[in-house]
């Protein structure tokens, strides 16, 4: 089959689609999109986290049927035209949250949704959102850091909510 | 070959800027955070084909035939592979060869590869692998040391030849180090108080985040170019080109992006099957495995019964030490005999205790595998070393950290091997650090107003309670785990260095075959070539085998030694830049810095491009560090270890005894690590080290039942710590240098492994009252259902 869809800004057009594959293996291997990783293909790790019309999915669990017409946002899209880190980004290195790094894309598309839902989030906000996405290197100790990092970044730059 | 774009960005990765000590940004940071980054399982070639595996679904069963017909017939199939085709060796292995390559007549565990299918498709090659047919003959399964070594149990390895058959007690131990000090009949009887306990320790799994992977291509003059996830590329190349019948300098290896590793990549997993693939079609191929596979293709944490008995003065001197460790290697030695070693040698944990008689020993099983997981022996004797210490705190009604305190071992004390412990040891110290800090004020969770956030306690989203039947209890432990490779092992790295000028702007280019595995090395070679050559750009070339073994990255060895061998190799290096310097512009050069040549007073000399001009320097070196020797097979006496590495831990749990539910709410650490090369990612070393220590506590194991099958292979039933059950994590690191190493640096990445799991149970024995004996402690366990 035909999967038509807008990845990142861009329309997308996979042909030869197995019924049987994931979206994640269209974004993957189909697109050139490798960003989003595969860890478990459960939907239990949140590595292969993406935005789909907005909302946080896994896309191992996600048909490759059901992205028909979808407007999909990977890591490949966080950054600028012009290459600029998002801040989310920029937070995740200065914070030392990057390690082997398998889990960060996928921590990534979950902080940025969390941070345009509540821009300024306790601490149990932060665990409570990112407790989809397995980490396995740091301890999310530095995660932590670099969500309370990304946060204050945008505030100051966006000025507070009202 | 062609990559995707982006995949190639990562081989000339350019560093940021900051020398030894401080918190430089990674290299390869930004193409992480953009998903630029190629791990091996985001490597495509455009001519590739997909690799599966079929693997037994018995624990113990001769094969009495394989028909893989039904494979081959179906469209898309390139190749399938049993022992039949295999061209040249059939085993291998890490200290002995005794795993198959393909299983031939016999599988020894659930799990074990019996064909390998290359397809069109992924799907394709999962449909031709269900299409072999194999007919097995169940046989009997050896799963614990009963089993293992009563009369007429079956042997798993009948035929071994390997250098410690002649020494095990029994044809199904593996190896057995004894280690006796001191005399404990005579101790024993001066004791005043003895405890003793018997303890457990489950299967626990490395769960790195990136499954096993790879790509295999073959090369125009018949070798093979292998892209891979890895702890050690030239030990794999050793493994693999004797399997592929090919001299070693036709297999080459070059690291691609590793997703974790916490010594599950030591042993060999897909990678001679991508490459017999690849030669028999001639095509590229890519194996990754799933999940499921990924728990069924390593080795993991050996599972552990041991047996403590501590004897002491009424003052808390501890007299003596008796302990027999027993630990579960699974079907194949894998590295075994040296987690025996550390498990002996390190068994009495870091105490000065002047009469030991220990065992430790390992068994061949038809359980999984077991090898080398961080902690590597160390852990498992420190679950039980550290529960002894509070039940003799216990028994003579004293402080559980004043009695570590007084035992505490320090520079100078004499191991249970015989060998003394020559730079630092600040273990009171450490103890003292997480002793000191505030405890965190006591239920949180109520507000002014008395309402709770149930997120913050036992059972979280799950609101399982909102605060009744929750009790509080603080635990200590603390750890001791040797760093680099041991008993004699000729233990090197290798790095090459380049200084040239480019566009007027002095570059060192870095080369080693150094795992990346996530734990930062490549951020700290760079950081020592700005350090010892004075200049900003440092170009880090791929870690691949056409520059010499940097050794595993385990062991807690890498910037011990890779690190040393850059730091070595750029101290040669500077050295012939100055000696040309001193040969055109006098003799004053005496160090290099920001780019220049200058004097001891600082006067500038020269630029390093007036000095190099068109001249690069390269130069390569290895690096050791200092000897060790083999522990004695009967004795355990030896000079075994090059450094000690401690770490403690507070932990603070909170405890739903109604459902016997814990949540920890504050794990705080103190670690000696010589000197931290990188402050950032030392923190993030002992953060990560002491999650997976949380998680051996309360939830990680892999189940086995008594008939050798995995019960929870997947990311839903082993359960691993989300961030919702790690907690705030403060830590105490303290910089006491070991004058026999770079920089005076310690180990880091093992270490907060080891007392995190102990100092877990250990407060919830005090919340609870509970004598818990076993890693992890589950609900029914506290609930007294087990």
């Amino acid at each position: 089959m035909r999967v038509t869809c807008t990845v990142n800004g861009r329309p997308c057009v996979a042909d030869n689609v197995w019924e049987g594959e994931s979206l994640l293996y269209v974004l993957r291997e189909r697109l050139g999109l490798p960003g989003s990783k595969n860890a478990c293909e459960q939907g239990e790790c949140g590595s292969c986290t993406i935005r789909m019309d907005g909302d946080l999915v896994c896309a191992c669990l996600v048909a490759a049927g059901q992205a028909e017409g979808a407007d999909l946002r990977t890591v490949e899209g966080l950054a600028g035209e012009d290459g600029a880190l998002a801040p989310v980004q920029r937070a995740f290195l200065d914070a030392g949250a990057v390690q082997c790094g398998f889990c960060t894309p996928g921590l990534l598309m979950a902080t940025e949704e969390l941070l345009e839902r509540v821009p300024e989030p306790s601490d149990a906000d932060i665990r409570e959102a990112l407790s989809g996405n397995l980490c396995r290197c740091t301890g999310y100790e530095h995660i932590m850091d670099a969500v309370r990092l990304a946060a204050a970044r945008r505030t100051a730059v966006e000025g507070r909510p009202a | 070959m062609t990559l995707r774009p982006g995949t190639l960005s990562q081989r000339s990765a350019r560093g940021t800027t900051g020398g030894v000590g401080e918190s430089t940004g990674r290299p390869d940071g930004t193409l992480k955070v953009t998903g630029e980054f190629a791990y091996s399982s985001d490597l495509w070639h455009e001519d590739m084909l997909w690799g599966h595996t079929l693997r037994s679904p018995h624990p113990h069963a001769e094969i009495l035939g394989i028909d893989v017909a039904a494979a081959l017939a179906l469209p898309g199939v390139h190749a399938v592979l049993t022992h039949h085709d295999l061209p040249a060796a059939t085993h291998y292995g890490l200290e002995f060869s005794d795993q198959p390559v393909l299983a031939r007549d016999v599988v020894r565990y659930q799990g074990e590869a019996v064909a390998v299918v290359a397809a069109d498709h992924p799907e394709t090659a999962r449909r031709a692998a269900a299409a072999i047919a194999v007919a097995y003959r169940e046989l009997p399964v050896v799963h614990d040391e009963t089993s293992a070594t009563a009369p007429g149990a079956p042997l798993l390895h009948p035929d071994r030849t390997d250098h410690h058959a002649a020494d095990s007690p029994h044809p199904n131990v593996v190896h057995r180090q004894p280690v006796r000090h001191g005399d404990v009949a005579a101790a024993r009887a001066r004791a005043e108080v003895v405890v003793r306990g018997t303890y457990q320790v489950g299967m626990q799994d490395q769960a790195f985040l990136g499954p096993e992977s790879g790509l295999a291509v073959p090369a125009e003059d018949g070798g093979i170019d292998l892209y891979i996830a890895t702890q050690w590329l030239h030990v794999d190349q050793k493994q693999i080109a004797p399997v592929l019948g090919l001299p070693a300098e036709k297999v080459r290896l070059t690291l691609s992006g590793v997703g974790g590793a916490f010594g599950a990549r030591e042993d060999l997993s897909m990678q001679a099957h991508a490459c017999l693939l690849a030669l028999r079609t001639g095509r590229p191929v890519k194996m990754v495995y799933n999940r499921e596979e990924s728990f069924f293709g390593h080795v993991h944490r050996h599972p552990a019964r041991l047996s403590y008995e501590h004897g002491a003065l009424r003052d808390g001197t501890l007299l003596y030490v008796t302990c027999r460790i027993v630990l579960d290697g699974g079907a194949y030695a894998s590295s075994s005999p040296a987690v025996v070693g550390n498990a002996a040698s390190l068994g009495l944990g870091p105490y000065d205790i002047p009469n030991a008689d220990i065992e430790a020993l390992a068994l061949y099983t038809n359980n999984p595998p077991c090898g080398a997981m961080r902690g590597f022996g160390a852990v498992q004797a420190c679950f039980a070393y550290e529960a002894q210490m509070d039940k003799l705190a216990a028994a003579l009604d004293m402080d559980p950290v004043t009695l570590r305190q007084h035992n505490a071992m320090r520079q100078g004390t004499v191991m249970p091997t015989g060998q003394p412990v020559d730079s630092p040891a600040p273990v009171a110290a450490l103890l003292a650090a997480v002793a000191a800090r505030p405890l965190p004020p006591p239920r949180r969770w109520e507000n002014a107003t008395g309402t709770a956030d149930v997120r913050e306690l036992p059972g979280g989203l799950s609101n399982t309670t909102h605060g009744e039947g929750v009790v509080r209890g603080v635990g200590y432990a603390v750890g001791i785990k040797n760093v680099g490779f041991s008993e004699g092992f000729d233990d090197y790295s290798t790095a090459r260095v380049r200084l040239e000028v480019v566009a007027g702007e002095p570059v060192a280019v870095v080369h080693t075959a150094a795992a990346e595995v996530g734990q930062g090395g490549v951020t700290v070679q760079a950081q020592i070539a700005r350090t010892e050559l004075g200049v900003t750009r440092v170009t880090l070339l791929p870690a691949d085998t056409t520059v010499g073994s940097a050794g595993s990255t385990s062991a807690s060895r890498q910037t011990y030694m890779t690190g040393g061998a850059v730091k070595h190799t750029c101290e040669a290096v500077r050295e012939q830049v100055l000696d040309r310097a001193r040969e055109r512009f006098g003799a004053a050069a005496a160090r290099l810095e920001a780019g220049k040549v200058v004097a001891a007073d600082g006067e500038v000399i020269a630029t390093l491009a007036d000095v190099l001009g068109d001249g690069a320097i390269e130069l390569e070196r290895e690096f050791r560090h200092r000897p060790t020797r083999p522990f004695h097979p009967r004795t355990g006496q030896g000079h075994g270890h090059v450094q000690y590495s401690f770490c403690a831990h507070r932990a603070v749990v909170e405890v739903d005894t109604e459902l016997g539910l814990v949540k920890v709410i504050e794990l705080a650490a103190a670690q000696d690590v010589g000197k931290a090369l990188n402050p950032l990612s030392v923190a993030g070393q002992i953060h990560g080290g002491s999650a997976q220590g949380l998680g051996l506590a309360v939830l990680e194991e892999i189940v086995v039942g008594p008939d050798g099958r995995v019960r929870n292979p997947s990311f839903t039933d082993y359960l691993i710590p989300t961030i919702l059950d790690v907690p705030s994590m403060p830590l105490d690191i303290l910089e006491l240098a070991d004058e026999h190493a770079p920089y005076g640096l310690r180990g880091v990445g093992e270490a907060p492994t080891l007392s995190a799991t102990p100092a877990i149970v250990a407060a919830v024995r005090q919340a609870t009252g509970l004598d818990l004996v076993r890693v992890p402690v589950r609900p029914e366990h506290l609930t007294g259902t087990a």
